[in-house]
């Protein structure tokens, strides 16, 4: 490539970045002008002129105006391309927004019923053992719930993510003849109702065998329904890991379940823990099998391997059709309560699972100050690095997380 | 443009204070070789012996069957669902395919370099080259002197001696190639196999592993898949070039010295493949 020898004038005029379809601040006074614009016309013309009213109508026919009106400004502004690339995006984004809006309406509405009672200390400290229907509402709580919870999920967790986890292997390391009808099971337990999972231990473990009540029936059917996500997650995680991994651990002299056990699971053990906490936020709030495998209980049961036990979405599930006003707002914090929690067992799952990434851009950043032992160590062979090899060794010391940045 | 020798200190007589000396590098002979994948046959009556202490190149356009070739000789071409095989490779007179011998130790006897590079993500620099010993269940004493003597012999030593604990990941390419090499190394091969070792790596670190090659080269068997001719000139003793006809199974040409096959071959298409004439 030849330089020119004389600078082109055209350099000599300052640069103005521009990025391709940039949206400015007049974009976002034209969208709200375009909305209101829309709403008046609609409100004169439906409510005022036109022998028509009513808040459905209203909405859809503002919502409708409101895109002609901002195509049409759009178009006259900045032609009739960008025009239909904006009003494709205000659809788009409006279709996002109207489906999230009915989720963060639960949550505040749960949220507004509930935070009353839940903010009280009773509700953590006390059961409902004392708890009649005159009984002022900072008396009575959730605590033996949320035990029962805690319990219930942790036992439901030591049976299911083992299990689990080792379908998965198998389906997706050792695989062979049984691995089709194996998914085939799988998949279809996960469709299988929560009702029939509860039926299920009730019939067999509780009305065959004769177990009582109790908090770890309650969890085995809660396995069976985290038993076919924690598989099928864990098996798309573990189909992500590259081939030549597991080759090169076999290639080493390994046998195949110490490549699985020290090289494979190690490498997808982020998404493992996601796949996990996934299948417990899925099991934390069922309800209809712990109606009869852990029946319920309004004191204090701490061993959850006998004796009827409660847990939060009983809980709620018995409290909100009392009479008792008391006992409803009770109910009402426990489904705060329970939401809480699976949105906590959310952002952990988010957390972990982003743990890798983290990991790697930590690591770009501590590099990234000093690129030059990197390009020197990669590239000796440009003479101009010939001198590199001395300051290499005490450079490459800022790869450590102790080291100067 | 001149190449720096970095890992000038590690041929430094006494520097290498091995718990264990490498075991002997063995001789490798493969007899009337046949493979399949399904019914679809790859591999025709290949037969070709692979001397102790020696390089042996094995050429040839793709799909030709050198990959299947060098993966039967460590018994990876089994893993392949529906791989079949025939004929023997005996490994110091011992046929690996033989009834009592077990895969894995076979592959520990035999190792193997990929094509592209790829170290343990999870494991640290050391961890990557212990790796071999902790997936065999092997112990070893002297572990910190294993590390340093597996990268000396892969010649990375010199670039990573103050980070062993950094993730391998963390390297570039050609160092992590070398990394692959020095963990292969560090279970005391006696054959070392290298598949296109070199292909996703810029000249540069190409020059590095070939100069590794060369090093390892006295005390291991090394067979070498390369597309690289100038490559398989710069670095092997003798020459294997195989080919394969349109709906045929892949074959040995011709075999023979490397000065030989590059400048007096017998057979017509050696001498078109090997002065770039096609593949």
């Amino acid at each position: 490539m030849s330089v020119p020898a004389t600078v082109d004038p055209a350099h000599r005029v300052p640069e103005r970045p521009v990025r391709p379809r940039m949206v400015g601040r007049d974009d976002g006074l034209v969208l709200v002008g375009s909305a209101a614009s829309g709403m008046s016309l609609v409100w004169v013309v439906y409510e005022r002129l036109l022998p028509l009213s009513g808040p459905v109508g209203f909405w859809l026919l503002s919502y409708v105006a409101f895109l002609a009106i901002y195509r049409s400004v759009v178009r006259s502004t900045h032609g009739a391309l960008a025009a239909r690339d904006r009003v494709m995006a205000v659809v788009v984004t409006s279709g996002a927004l109207g489906l999230a809006a009915p989720l963060t309406l639960i949550i505040l509405f749960v949220f507004s019923k509930g935070i009353g009672a839940l903010v009280k200390p009773a509700f953590f400290t006390q059961t409902l053992a004392k708890v009649g229907p005159l009984s002022p509402e900072d008396q009575g709580g959730a605590q033996h719930a949320i035990v029962g919870t805690l319990e219930q999920l942790g036992l439901t967790v030591a049976v299911s993510a083992p299990l689990g986890v080792a379908t998965a292997v198998f389906l997706n390391e050792v695989g062979g003849r049984l691995a089709r009808p194996v998914r085939t099971i799988v998949d279809a337990m996960s469709g299988v109702p929560s009702i029939v999972a509860g039926l299920f231990v009730y019939s067999l473990l509780i009305r065959t065998l004769g177990w009582s009540f109790s908090g770890f029936a309650a969890s085995l059917a809660l396995a069976m329904l985290m038993l076919p996500s924690v598989t099928r997650t864990t098996e798309e995680v573990l189909r992500l890991v590259p081939g030549g991994l597991r080759e090169s651990a076999l290639a080493l002299g390994a046998p195949e379940w110490r490549a699985t056990l020290q090289v494979v699971l190690p490498t997808v053990r982020a998404g493992v823990v996601t796949a996990v906490i996934l299948g417990m936020a899925r099991a934390v709030g069922e309800t209809a099998p712990l109606i009869m495998t852990s029946f319920n209980s309004s004191v204090m049961n701490w061993n959850p391997f006998s004796g009827p036990q409660s847990s939060l979405p009983i809980y709620v599930y018995r409290l909100v059709g009392n009479s008792d006003p008391g006992q409803v707002r009770r109910a009402w914090a426990g489904a705060l309560a329970l939401i809480v929690l699976v949105l906590g067992l959310f952002t952990m799952a988010r957390w972990v699972g982003g743990a890798p990434q983290r990991r790697e851009r930590r690591r770009q950043r501590r590099q990234a100050p000093a690129p030059a032992p990197a390009s020197a160590a990669a590239a000796p062979a440009s003479t101009s690095a010939a001198a590199a090899p001395a300051p290499t060794v005490d450079l490459t010391r800022t790869d450590h997380p102790g080291g100067p940045q | 443009m001149t190449f720096r020798t970095l890992d000038r200190a590690d041929t430094v007589p006494g520097s290498r204070s091995a718990p264990a000396p490498p075991r002997a590098s063995a001789s490798l002979e493969a007899q009337s070789v046949s493979a399949w994948f399904g019914s679809h046959k790859v591999l025709e009556r290949v037969s070709l012996t692979m001397s102790a202490g020696g390089v042996t190149a094995l050429i040839g356009p793709s799909g030709c069957g050198k990959s299947t070739f060098i993966r039967i000789l460590n018994r990876m071409h089994e893993l392949v669902p529906g791989a079949m095989l025939a004929g023997r490779v005996l490994l110091d007179g011992d046929d690996v395919y033989g009834d009592q011998v077990q895969a894995t130790d076979t592959r520990r006897r035999i190792g193997m370099v990929f094509q592209k590079p790829n170290p343990f993500p999870t494991m640290t620099i050391r961890d990557n080259v212990l790796a071999g010993l902790k997936l065999t269940g092997q112990a070893t004493s002297g572990r910190d002197a294993l590390v340093e003597q597996s990268l000396q012999r892969a010649g990375l030593w010199n670039e990573v001696r103050n980070r062993l604990d950094s993730p391998g990941g963390a390297l570039s390419g050609g160092q992590q190639q070398r990394l692959c090499i020095a963990r292969a190394l560090a279970v005391g091969p006696e054959v070392l196999l290298m598949d296109e070792p070199c292909s996703a790596l810029d000249p540069t670190s190409t020059r590095r592993i070939e100069e590794t090659i060369g090093e390892i080269a006295r005390d291991v068997t090394v067979v070498i898949v390369t597309h690289n001719m100038q490559q398989a000139q710069r670095v092997s003793d003798q020459c294997a070039f195989f080919l394969a006809a349109e709906d045929e199974p892949g074959r040995i040409v011709e075999a023979g010295a490397t000065a030989q096959i590059f400048d007096a071959p017998t057979d017509p298409r050696t001498a078109d493949y090997v002065h770039g004439r096609f593949g």
